[in-house]
């Protein structure tokens, strides 16, 4: 059966097909389709699988390693920067190892289209000893992931798949199977002494899974996302090639567009992970250079350099790939010396960087809070990760740092501490309770001096509208962590309230200690979307 | 047949529907198909595009070199503008002639215009002028999809039977007002 899939899609109809028994995500450009598909798919919730969102990445991987205890099969969905989240549990996923099938799918997202750093994920595969996968297509994003669930059980590890944003969100047409296979029984085959980390315990593991990882390799060379591609034509006894190429996922699609088989140089494709040596090796021994054409950091052309300078390996490291950013078929053909004629762009055309929506209920709260801290000296907004990001850039310029899920409740106390006043967080419901809850702690412990601006539009809007996990919630969570009734408080963010908003603003920083103000109003798409539902 | 078509405009124009029926359309005709999408934060009211992608033979790259598009179908003439240099030389644009003005440094229409008349193969069309004036005025995009039918190499007659699958859900009132939107669009571009 044929169907029009995007990457994330194919991949979780690829999960569902292999006998999935839940989704564990927290969403996250560009991740989030995964979670949405299964969601929406007619067997999932037949069978129902668990699709839930999470709170986070790390109650996500956390919740799946149950499911796996029990012999399920689970997948964990997130974007790069997620991975850092859930680090702990997932490099400790390694040393307790598996019984269901994992796979932890990490979209990476290199160019940073939505995101605050390009790091690439592979290199979490290697330090956490975990096999992984890297799909160059839809379609073997698809059957990767019946493949994936199978190797994992059969190591008792769990895999990465590592995706980027052009595999993500680009659509293919994809051969799926007819029948999805059944869901694994529960079963109690997990040896509690593997799961059990003390010290003795993790020592033995550790021992295991770094002797596996021959076995790994061994696998990764005979895999058939692994491929040796001869040249078209040998060369005579005793020369090499000029050329040879290593490209490992999406890359090797752009080196495919500028030089389609058959190639007049060899070429190694990795998809699978850890990096076969011997399938290297042989590259190296047929040319005079080679040049690694990789998506993301240079995790395998660092791999094939060692640490000194090598002048038979090209690619990011030595100029002819650019060191950062995405790849693309322009800069994979200049690479291997390819020119085309092409117009530039007319310099009448001016950027346009996305803003708020109008008649967003961020735009209100950005209105008052400026209006309240011209009044002040040197105020500090501590931002965080949501659409109301945008408020750093004009009209509002109100936010004066963002740099991670959580860290505006946390920044502004380490500011308050160190003595600046008005310190003010500003941050989403949904990012608040991914991992503000903790930091708020921190700040009434120690009845930190500052005024939190929990901006709660009652959706995950950057994302494109999900549910998030506080909703009705925000008040019990604050009077629960302990800031005082008095100084939590909730208004309509809407121009007509502003008066009200700006003398609450204005008196909760003069309060000296914490205080939560809690402009609510819903997402204006979500508002647009539910009127529409409403109507049919 | 090969087909390398970039979609283009401001977020919420609707720029992904045109890409769905085209989709479609290839699809129901067992072509290859690749179609890379932006989402995320740029739909916030920032530019957008799409590259579709369309081949009798597999394709291999996502994105679309520089220089090889063979037509722009924009919802904005400056956002056109934007990816001129993926344009194939004899390459098309299909573009709405109306500006979307939600930056305070938009440039004077007419330098936009003229930039535009350099291009050899141009189509500009107020769409939505076009889509008022024919109470059709959801469907701008869609008259935009039918004036660039012929740059595309599409029939008319598997346009409209892609159109009649996608908003099958919507009703029949959505699919009648988005034939209609096609027709005008197809009478427009000749």
């Amino acid at each position: 059966m044929k169907k029009l899939l995007l990457g994330d899609e194919a991949i979780a109809q690829g999960a569902i097909d292999a006998g999935l028994s839940g989704v564990y995500a927290y969403p996250g450009t560009p991740s989030t389709e995964i979670t949405e598909y299964i969601q929406g798919n007619a067997t999932a919730r037949e069978r129902g699988l668990h699709s839930r969102w999470c709170t986070n990445e790390k109650t996500a991987m956390e919740a799946a390693l149950g499911m796996s205890y029990m012999g399920k099969r689970a997948l964990v969905c997130m974007k790069h920067v997620g991975l850092n989240v859930c680090a702990d549990p997932f490099v400790n996923s390694a040393m307790t190892g598996v019984n269901g099938g994992v796979v932890v799918l990490v979209a990476d997202d290199p160019s940073m289209h939505s995101s605050q750093d390009e790091q690439d994920s592979r290199f979490y595969g290697k330090f956490a000893m975990i096999p992984t996968f890297e799909p160059a297509s839809q379609q073997e994003a698809y059957d990767m992931m019946a493949a994936a669930f199978d190797y994992s059980e059969q190591q008792c590890l769990p895999v990465l798949m590592r995706v980027t944003t052009r595999m993500a969100h680009s659509r293919a047409v994809v051969e799926v199977a007819e029948e999805p296979r059944p869901q694994n029984e529960l079963n109690y085959n997990s040896v509690a002494a593997n799961w059990v980390l003390l010290p003795a315990n993790a020592r033995r593991r550790n021992d295991k899974v770094t002797a596996q990882q021959a076995a790994l390799e061994a696998d990764a060379q005979a895999s058939i996302y692994n491929r040796y591609e001869a040249a078209a034509a040998p060369q005579p006894c005793g020369q090499k090639y000029q050329l040879g190429i290593i490209a490992s996922g999406i890359a090797y699609n752009y080196v495919n567009e500028c030089c389609p088989a058959p190639r007049p140089f060899p070429l190694l494709k990795v998809s699978q992970y850890p990096l076969p040596k011997v399938l290297v090796r042989r590259l190296l021994d047929e040319c005079q250079q080679v040049l690694v054409v990789e998506e993301g950091q240079p995790f395998i052309e660092e791999q094939v350099r060692g640490v000194f300078e090598s002048h038979n390996i090209l690619g990011r490291l030595t100029g002819q790939l650019p060191r950062t950013g995405e790849l693309t078929p322009d800069s994979v053909g200049a690479a291997l010396g390819l020119q085309t004629p092409q117009r530039a762009m007319p310099e009448v055309v001016a950027a346009r960087p996305p803003a708020l929506c109008q008649g967003c209920g961020h735009r209100d709260v950005y209105s008052a809070l400026n209006e309240v801290l011209q009044e002040f000296d040197n105020p500090r907004v501590f931002g965080d990760i949501g659409c109301y990001t945008l408020g750093f850039l004009p009209p509002y310029k109100a936010i004066h740092s963002c740099v991670d899920m959580g860290a505006s409740i946390t920044m502004a106390k380490g500011a308050a501490d160190a003595g600046q006043w008005p310190a003010v967080a500003i941050i989403g419901d949904s990012t608040f309770t991914h991992s503000g809850m903790t930091g708020l702690l921190d700040a009434i412990n120690e009845n930190a001096d500052i005024t939190v601006v929990i901006s709660d539009n009652l959706t995950t809007a950057m994302t494109g509208g999900q549910d998030s996990a506080g909703t009705n919630k925000f008040e019990a969570i604050c009077r629960g962590l302990g800031v005082a009734e008095e100084h939590l408080h909730v208004v309509v963010p809407l121009p007509k309230n502003m008066p009200d908003i700006t003398r609450l603003l204005r008196q909760e920083i003069n309060y000296h200690g914490v205080s939560v103000i809690i402009p609510r109003r819903e997402c204006i798409q979500t508002f647009k979307r539910h009127a529409k539902e409403r109507k049919k | 047949m090969k087909k390398d078509i970039i979609l283009c405009g401001v977020g919420g124009q609707g720029i992904l529907s045109i890409a769905t029926i085209i989709g479609e359309a290839a699809m129901n005709e067992n072509l290859y198909i690749k179609q890379a999408e932006v989402h995320g934060m740029s739909q916030r009211g920032g530019d957008v595009q799409s590259n579709l992608r369309i081949s009798s033979q597999p394709i291999a790259s996502d994105l679309i070199p520089r220089g090889a598009a063979d037509v722009i179908i924009s919802m904005e003439p400056m956002e056109a503008l934007r990816y001129v240099p993926y344009l194939s030389p004899e390459g098309w644009v299909i573009t709405s002639s109306v500006p979307f003005k939600n930056i305070p440094n938009y440039p004077d229409i007419e330098a936009v215009e003229a930039e535009l008349a350099k291009i050899p193969h141009v189509v500009c069309i107020d769409i939505e002028q076009l889509a008022k004036d024919n109470s059709v005025p959801r469907s701008a995009n869609v008259i935009l999809l039918g004036a660039a039918q012929q740059a595309l190499g599409i029939d008319h007659d598997k346009l409209e039977a892609a159109i009649r699958r996608v908003f099958a859900r919507k009703g029949e009132e959505v699919v009648e007002a988005n034939i209609r939107a096609l027709e005008i669009g197809r009478d427009k571009g000749e």
